[in-house]
């Protein structure tokens, strides 16, 4: 069970003893997530005993009686204002008086309560505090666990730039002291080997270019009537040189044309990364069959691989960002990890989700639905007066 | 060619799974003199310890898993107490984290003679591979 400590402030013993009865057995259920709260009550008869308490033992919520023997309950909120408290105060106020009301708001105060109050009021009051401090520590944490996120995404990423620089660094420097004799074949590796790294560090900033453009929605999406079979054609195309230099066949499997209204370019992203990583994880004389289907308003792409596969913990996290499953079988394969978390992305702006099935040294079935026509709530950057300055700019 | 600094002799074993850095201290190893083995993984270069007749092995960290170097460490030397093995990361520039061999006490715990931090430059590590060599030798 969650608590939540009230600090009542307040010179009369009565008051002090009725706030803490109230509360005893008071639970309040916070609204949106359900959670129910129960309260701790602590006391102080005065402002400067108070301020004590709130640094030695920081309340959640300060009920605080505006006139105090010594300093009062404006001076002890303007005390307060200067360190940071994640706390919310409820006035006390004998007679309600505008000028106080002002003064507490000015200084942070959440709500006010007026003497003589019922129970009812109390609990009232405490619920409404209590559900804007926890709604309001949620909204800090999913903050904080944003950034966080987006720092390791920046560390990880920082190291796997770094990475390829260090391999080609490292050739260039034994090629300049002259470090490996004279052996042109040794040469000649070092060389191969460098562009290697160059090409996939090439890969990894396109895609790095690609996923942050479908997430900040900063890239004009162009909707209009796409025939999916086409670009599917095309990627095969593409993949087509390196399937046939390890023997594997890529078949196409649509009846009749596949249309829906998209982004010819997130939808060739889709395609591209699908066909190629059929490719690239399959096993030499495997066979890659690609799926396009309509049903319903939903659009399904299906494509199959006879490739290494991957257990089930493997494929619960491969959507996120620079997932890659590192073992002896994909030592050799280049690529970025962004590839599954792009399309994941890319199917979220359709309202539709990839997801996998594989089995080890079986192979794997990507599956990407999308819906055919997404309609108004799809997130469109149509063009409007600024962004066709920026344009033109 | 008095000038030349003496080749220098023995078989190195390179154990690493990023495959250029095991190109580039193979090609400046054997440039100096050594013959060199590499795997890259420590499930490969577990046989290759115990089969072959090496004098000293190079060992990352951080390969399958992040302690796979220790782990390799360990079984090398329960079959070669004596073979002296070096242990190179790039953890301390990734994670912070800092490891040093430097005690008797932490020596026996790691079970690496010595540990280095990437980027290794050739001249520290051959450096260090004759220096364990001839500990090596003295004791034998």
């Amino acid at each position: 069970m969650n608590a939540l400590r009230v600090l009542v402030v307040d010179d009369e013993l009565g008051m002090r003893l009725s706030v803490a009865r109230a509360l005893r057995d008071f639970r309040a259920t916070i609204p949106h997530i359900n959670t129910d709260y129960t309260f701790t009550v602590d006391q102080a008869e005065t402002g400067e005993q108070a301020l004590q308490l709130i640094s030695a033992t920081p309340p959640d919520l300060l009920l605080l009686d505006q006139k105090l023997p010594g300093i009062s309950g404006l001076d002890v909120l303007e005390s307060m204002n200067g360190a940071s408290h994640d706390l919310l105060t409820i006035m006390i106020t004998a007679y309600a008086s505008i000028e106080t009301a002002v003064a507490a708001t000015k200084l942070g105060a959440f709500d006010f309560l007026s003497k003589p109050f019922t129970p009812a009021e109390l609990k009232n009051a405490i619920r409404k505090a209590s559900a804007q401090l926890v709604l309001m520590r949620q909204a800090k944490e999913l903050q904080a666990e944003k950034r966080r996120v987006r720092f390791e995404f920046i560390r990880v990423l920082g190291h796997e730039l770094k990475a390829p620089l260090n391999a080609v660094g490292g050739y260039l420097q034994i090629m300049q002291q002259g470090a490996a004799g004279n052996d042109p074949e040794t040469r000649q590796q070092m060389i191969d080997r460098s562009l290697i790294r160059i090409e996939h560090m090439r890969k990894l900033i396109q895609d790095l270019l690609d996923m942050t453009r479908i997430e900040a929605g900063e890239r004009r999406r162009e909707l209009k009537e796409i025939d999916l079979r086409e670009i599917a054609h095309r990627s095969i195309e593409t993949m087509q040189p390196d399937a046939d230099a390890r023997n594997i066949t890529i078949a196409l499997h649509a009846d009749q044309p596949i249309t829906m209204h998209g982004d010819m370019t997130e939808l060739e992203i889709v395609l591209n990364n699908l066909v190629s990583n059929a490719v690239k994880y399959n096993k030499d004389g495997g066979s890659v069959d690609v799926n396009l289907a309509c049903e319903n308003g939903t659009i399904t792409i299906t494509v199959t691989d006879t490739g290494i596969g991957m257990t089930e913990a493997e494929a619960e996290s491969l959507f996120n960002d620079f997932v890659r499953i590192r073992n002896e079988k994909t030592r050799n394969i280049l690529g970025s990890g962004l590839g599954l978390s792009i399309i994941s992305k890319i199917a979220d702006l359709y309202h539709g989700r990839a997801t996998v099935r594989s089995q080890v040294d079986q192979g794997s079935t990507f599956t990407v639905e999308l819906t055919q026509h997404p309609g108004e709530g799809i997130r469109d950057d149509r063009p409007n007066a600024n962004s066709d300055v920026a344009e033109r700019n | 060619m008095t000038s030349e600094t003496p080749k220098q002799t023995g078989t190195v074993l390179l154990v690493d799974d990023d495959a250029d850095f095991l190109l580039q201290q193979k090609i400046l190893l054997e440039q100096a003199g050594f013959t060199v083995l590499t795997a890259e993984s420590s499930k490969e270069a577990g046989p290759i310890a115990e089969r072959e007749n090496i004098d000293i092995a190079i060992v990352d960290l951080m390969m399958e898993d992040v302690d796979s170097g220790f782990a390799l460490c360990y079984h090398i030397k329960q079959n070669k107490p004596n073979l002296p093995i070096i242990m190179v990361t790039g953890v301390q520039s990734e994670t912070g984290i800092e490891f040093d061999a430097g005690t008797d006490e932490e020596r026996s715990w790691v079970k690496a003679d010595v540990m280095l931090t990437k980027p290794v430059r050739v001249e520290q590590l051959t450096a260090e591979i004759d220096r364990l060599m001839r500990i090596a030798q003295a004791q034998a």
